[in-house]
């Protein structure tokens, strides 16, 4: 890896961070550094804590143990992670969370307004990110009327909108359609945010990840990520085979 | 959801492309009217009135009568007692019970009223996307605790219920077949314990996506309403129509 990242300060450092759910231990003794540009991929089986990891990170969960260190910043109570969460960026699993304000413009235009932008500057900064993921028209549609891939577009909307400098990925991907998670990708993809990603999906992986932790057993280790050529399956319609159409669609 | 059925796709009337301050506005007279009104004949005219509205509204009938359905069985409930509780001359006897005329009466006004209420509603608000209604309450001054609640609710409320149907489904996928035994009722008790408690941690995670954004306590409405002279004067027009059986009603007594 590029030797100059490594010499700058970490955005986020956790040491030996330690959750537990009454009684049983989630995760045990958790350190890692996260560095400017970095994209790191959280990987780990269903219910090895990636998800409880990301939200103690920014203090939605308050029974930790251990030491959380954002931009140089010691987080142990509310207001501190307050301040931190301004810098840090959580896009959520379910975009049915994330999204519940009537119309996408005022969904995207709340965290600006929290930051204490006016009125009319948090909404030109909501209409300007929007514009960025190319989802402008969808300013004055009802939220709850969009479909899976639009939420979650609009979810990234709403966490960009606060300009945040590291942003926490849980899933994004999950759900979506092939398209739909393209787009996103593409998106994602042409972000300078550092970034944590949580995933099972390899093409995230794959397009996103500077490089991967392991999450096993309550404990957090170094992962490799490697390639190895396969064999993938490709749905077509029939009829598009019998016409020879899909081994152009394949070039 | 509730909007998009009431209403037949291609009849956009003037009721739903107006300010919804002014079906709001209309609606809280048509209810005050239906409130002062106590003779039939003025009653039977609100009723009428309440008919004339879903056709102005272009509601589709089949919903509207489904929707009745559903509230005429509570009202039945209110229309058979009521002769029986009030006192007064005895209009019939059963089961050693007197029904008095004067009960019945007031069974009939309030039938009379509730329904015309009722049919206004479907063709005043029920036919408007629920949140623009939120922004129009908002714009006359509701307090902006209940104006959130009540996004909040519209927002939510189809969340729950695709998560109901979820439960459901789990359900049935197993062969569960409604019953009146013990396993029935339990399973239900499950089933509505497990939304309760799912709703519970989705409101939990909400508050949290709220505060991983600076939530502080203060929700922004944007207001885009704008009233136009079109507006005024239905409004004008909707009042009109309905103060007429108040004013039959004066030349009645
Ligand atoms: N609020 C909670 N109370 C008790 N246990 C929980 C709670 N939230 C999560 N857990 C448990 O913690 C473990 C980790 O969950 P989670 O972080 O969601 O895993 P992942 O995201 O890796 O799938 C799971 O075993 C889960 O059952
Ligand atoms: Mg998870």
């Amino acid at each position: 890896m590029n030797p100059s990242i490594s010499i700058k300060a970490p955005l986020l450092s956790v040491t030996e961070l330690s959750v537990s759910y009454t009684h049983r231990s989630v995760f045990n003794g958790v350190s890692f550094d996260l560095y400017p540009q970095e994209r790191l991929a959280l990987v780990g089986a269903n219910g090895a804590g990636k998800s409880t990891l990301l939200r103690t990170l920014i203090g939605l969960n308050n029974q930790f143990q251990g030491q959380i260190v954002g931009f140089g910043q010691r987080c142990r109570q509310e207001r501190e992670f307050q301040q931190l969460r301004k810098k840090v960026g959580f896009l959520f699993q379910d975009s049915d969370d994330q999204l519940f304000c009537p119309t996408v413009l005022e969904d995207v235009a709340f965290g600006p307004l929290n930051l204490g932008l006016s009125a009319d500057a948090a909404q030109r900064k909501a209409l300007q990110v929007l514009a960025s993921l190319g989802m402008i028209e969808f300013a004055d549609r009802i939220t709850y009327r969009l479909s899976g891939g639009e939420k979650r577009m609009i979810a990234l909307a709403t966490v960009l909108a606060m300009e945040p400098e590291v942003l926490l990925l849980d899933e994004p991907t999950n759900g979506l359609d092939e398209s739909a998670q393209q787009r996103l990708l593409a998106h994602l993809d042409g972000l300078s945010q550092a970034m944590i990603v949580v995933s099972h999906d390899r093409s995230v992986l794959e397009r996103l990840a500077t490089r991967a932790v392991l999450l096993e057993g309550g404990q957090l280790t170094k992962a490799v990520m490697h390639r190895h050529p396969h064999e993938h399956l490709h749905v077509h319609a029939e009829d598009r085979i019998a016409a020879g159409i899909h081994e152009q669609e394949h070039r | 959801m509730l909007a998009s059925q009431l209403q037949a796709q291609h009849h956009l009337s003037r009721f739903s492309l107006s300010d919804p301050r002014v079906n709001i506005l209309a609606a809280g007279i048509f209810a005050l009217v239906a409130v002062l009104l106590t003779q039939w004949p003025a009653l039977m005219l609100l009723l009428g009135l309440a008919l004339l509205f879903n056709v102005m509204a272009g509601t589709r009938w089949r919903s509207v009568i489904k929707r009745l359905l559903a509230f005429e069985t509570f009202m039945l409930l209110l229309v058979l007692m009521l002769p029986f509780s009030m006192p007064g001359e005895t209009w019939f006897r059963l089961f050693g019970l007197s029904a008095t005329i004067e009960g019945a009466s007031q069974a009939l006004t309030i039938l009379l009223r509730a329904n015309a209420v009722v049919l206004a509603l479907l063709a005043l608000l029920a036919i408007r996307e629920p949140v623009s209604l939120g922004y129009g309450a908002a714009a006359l001054g509701f307090p902006a605790k209940l104006i959130h609640l009540f996004m909040m609710t519209v927002r939510y409320i189809q969340v729950l219920g695709d998560e109901f149907q979820r439960l459901r489904n789990a359900m049935k996928a197993r062969a569960f077949e409604p019953a009146s035994n013990w396993h029935t009722w339990r399973s239900y008790g499950w089933l509505m314990g497990m939304l309760l408690v799912r709703s519970m941690e989705r409101a939990q995670r909400i508050v949290d996506a709220m505060r991983c954004r600076g939530f502080d306590g203060s929700l922004y409405l944007r207001s885009q309403l704008l009233w136009r002279k079109s507006d005024s004067l239905l409004l004008l027009g909707l009042s009109l129509l309905a103060l007429v059986p108040l004013v039959w009603q004066q030349f009645l007594e």
